[in-house]
């Protein structure tokens, strides 16, 4: 299905991150975002207030975090496409209502415009210390899938990817951002609505009487419907089987907590999206996401230049974690050099399926971005 | 044969019968009230939402054959709004409990109250935190014997109809179990209001809450209710609040009007964008 | 349904003309299912019906020549 034109901004701009993730949104059929303002996050949703009125949707301020992580779920259920826009703090305090999305598989796109912590930290500088609890930051197992934009081109290209994928898998989707990519102003193209691609809600086509809410075949994601249809169904975030119905008994809890587990395990190599740059003949490979690669990207060029054999991977996506890549890499590759801004996040998933192949992190405890030559220092240590 | 059949039992998923309330315990009592209003008011049930909270009311979501959303404690209210306002046609109840709605939730309570967002709130009021083993919540009695407080409630309660009232909401009512007729009648009158009406029920918990005070059974309870309940339609809420053994003053408190969140909203956007405002389009689904 | 009946009491206190008591039967769950001792006097006025928190009992007037009622515990 193609974008609805009369929300595309269509044309070249100068746009910072956190403007263009607004308009990916737009552009990929969000008509409901609920939010609560947190730097360095807070212009994605001043930006939807002014915008989603003039082509028809809601923007609500709720009272807290807690309020907007589930308001806008509400308002999937009712139809809209919705998200919500946080940092750190708000992050925590929504990784309840990102496990009821998970349990109850209510497509929507949670955006964390990652700043320095823990607790308030660094609230006007980068870090990208979420990263670890985007996956796992909610109770019990779950599966969600996270991407990693590292421009503003990406943060509008990325978040319509976002969308698509949340409607596809019918899961949450986190959209880690950090304050830099956020806050940074660059060229950002909007192609004309007939080049974007959307997904549309999976939404039953069983007349009411036949569907249930939780059935699903082959690719084990259900199909939606919504409140006001007619179907009279019950969704809950108690354990439930197929009729929406609790159902707490472990052979239940087994087949459903493997099935949200497996919709996205399975499917782990097709949402895998990375960039890859000399992989062919390199014998360290950094490995980074997000504005992490961009200084990467500056410290691979040095070493190349120095006659280093170096190749590059970036993720777009965090989660689930391609480890498949890193597996296929590790078959003949000498080490991995991991830059984040953090103090050993993402490293750990490399080293997990790099296995014995040796990694190197290159930590930061953010507030700023790495010097290239930081990088470059452990590529070169690498190399011994 | 019988085509006389109980009016509740359309609205029941009777799949899932019985249920797992106890013995005495009036929530079901609401249900039947409900169900009542919902026939008499004449809503149509499909474009009907019911979303609750966790605890022994928020159960109720599971047993209404209504597309019904049993969601996180304390948020019912926030996820109702995210459906009204995506989908302005639905008429959306919340039906959750007492610690739901006032504890955990209160912050959302004030605020839906404040805007004056188009619910209808029942407030299952069982003075106690029921599902999990009778804790205090804000409206347990002072002195009342709870399993968080052993030698007594020692903290002030919660006065629901003041609180809700100050907030902003346009409807309040109390009743308890024992008024069922009252109580249906409120509930179909609340669907007939624009704005945030809140009906606040009082139960009988007679498992936890009776049993700890040694108050009776459900039964006693509700004689205690007939008993001592007086009716004062239009009484000042601050002077309603409930002691462990006192008076219960019930009746509908607050019926005023006052434009709702969406009406503001269109209002207001209306007004500032005049031709370029656009508003909330059929959403999504094919 | 006899059988959701937990015999809390509810519509033989409430009924107006006191139509209903508990009897000595048991359910399967062991609670004593109230029974109509009454007929004669119910109006139909379901008033058991509302009260009931358990769905399991309410009241109706079957219109017929003798101006019966009938209170009938759904089976």
């Amino acid at each position: 299905m193609k974008a609805d034109p009369r929300a595309v901004l269509t044309g070249v701009h100068f746009l910072d991150g956190d403007h263009a993730c607004c308009e990916g949104a737009l552009a990929a059929g969000a008509r409901f975002a609920a939010g609560y303002p947190i730097t360095p996050s807070t212009e994605v949703v001043e930006r939807f207030a002014a915008r989603v009125p003039t082509v028809g949707g809601t923007f609500i301020q709720m009272e807290d975090e807690l309020a907007a992580s589930i308001t806008l779920q509400g308002a999937v259920w009712g139809g809209a496409k919705a998200f919500t826009v946080t940092s750190g703090p708000g992050f925590s305090l929504m990784m309840e209502h990102i496990g009821y999305a998970a349990m109850t598989e209510t497509p929507c796109v949670f955006v964390d415009v990652q700043r320095g912590g823990p607790s308030t930290g660094l609230p006007t500088l980068p870090a990208q210390a979420d990263m670890m609890q985007a996956r796992w930051g909610s109770h019990g197992d779950y599966e969600i899938i996270a991407l990693c934009p590292n421009s503003p081109q990406e943060c509008f290209d990325l978040t319509i990817k976002a969308f698509n994928l949340s409607e596809e898998f019918r899961v949450p989707v986190m959209f880690m951002m950090d304050e830099v990519v956020g806050h940074m102003t660059e060229k950002v193209v909007i192609p004309p609505a007939d080049q974007i691609e959307v997904v549309p809600r999976r939404h039953t086509h069983k007349p009411v009487g036949e569907y249930l809410p939780y059935e699903t075949n082959g690719d084990m994601v259900p199909e939606i419907a919504h409140a006001g249809e007619g179907y009279k169904f019950h969704i809950t975030g108690l354990t439930h089987d197929e009729r929406g119905y609790p159902n707490m008994t472990p052979p239940v809890q087994d087949k459903l907590v493997r099935r949200l587990q497996n919709k996205i395990r399975n499917a782990a190599d097709r949402i895998a999206l990375y960039e890859e740059e000399n992989l062919q003949d390199a014998e360290v490979v950094v490995v980074s996401y997000g504005i992490t690669s961009r200084v990467a990207q500056r410290a691979i060029e040095m070493a190349r230049a120095k006659g280093l054999p170096v190749g590059k991977l970036r993720l777009i996506t965090a989660w689930p974690f391609p480890e498949t890549k890193i597996r296929e890499l590790s078959a003949y590759v000498r080490a991995f050099v991991v830059p984040e801004l953090n103090l050993g996040q993402m490293v750990r998933e490399v080293e997990r399926a790099a296995c014995k192949v040796k990694t190197f992190g290159v930590p930061h405890a953010g507030g700023s971005v790495h010097h290239p030559e930081d990088i470059l220092k452990v590529i070169v240590e690498a190399m011994r | 044969m019988n085509e006389f059949i109980n009016p509740v039992e359309p609205f029941l998923r009777t799949d899932r019968m019985p249920h797992i309330w106890c013995p005495g315990c009036g929530i079901g009592t609401t249900v039947n009230c409900f169900a009542r209003a919902l026939i008499e008011s004449k809503i149509d049930l499909e474009s009907l939402a019911l979303v609750s909270g966790i605890g022994c009311t928020g159960r109720v979501a599971g047993y209404v054959k209504l597309d019904s959303f049993h969601t996180t404690h304390g948020r019912a209210i926030p996820f109702a709004t995210g459906l009204k306002l995506a989908n302005p046609k639905l008429n959306v109840v919340v039906y959750s409990g007492d610690g739901d709605l006032s504890a955990i939730g209160g912050n959302h309570l004030i605020h839906a109250a404040r805007r004056n967002i188009d619910l209808k709130v029942i407030c299952v009021n069982n003075l106690i935190y029921a599902m999990t083993g009778g804790q205090t919540a804000p409206t347990t009695p002072e002195h009342a014997i709870t399993s968080t407080a052993p030698y007594g409630v020692y903290e002030p309660t919660f006065n629901l109809p003041h609180l809700v009232e100050a907030a902003g909401a346009v409807y309040v009512a109390r009743w308890t179990t024992f008024h069922v007729r009252q109580l249906a009648r409120s509930i179909a009158e609340a669907f007939n209001k624009k704005g945030f009406s809140f009906i606040e029920v009082i139960s009988p918990c007679p498992t936890l809450y009776q049993r700890r005070n040694k108050l009776g059974d459900g039964l006693e309870t509700m004689k205690y209710y007939k008993e001592k309940s007086k009716v004062k339609h239009g009484a000042p809420t601050s002077e309603v609040g409930l002691t462990m053994t006192g008076e219960i003053i019930v009746g509908k408190f607050v019926d005023r009007d006052r434009p709702d969140y969406q009406t503001m909203l269109r209002a207001q956007l209306a007004e500032s964008l005049g031709e370029r405002f656009v508003e909330q389009v059929e959403t999504v689904c094919s | 349904m006899v059988e959701r009946c937990k015999a809390c009491g509810f519509c033989v206190e409430f009924c107006p003309t006191k139509v209903l008591a508990l009897s000595s039967a048991f359910n399967s769950k062991g609670y004593h299912p109230p029974h109509v001792v009454h007929p004669e006097k119910c109006s139909g006025c379901d008033l058991c019906g509302m009260y009931c928190p358990d769905f399991a009992i309410y009241g109706y007037k079957v219109p017929n020549a003798a101006g019966q009622a009938e209170v009938q515990d759904e089976g």
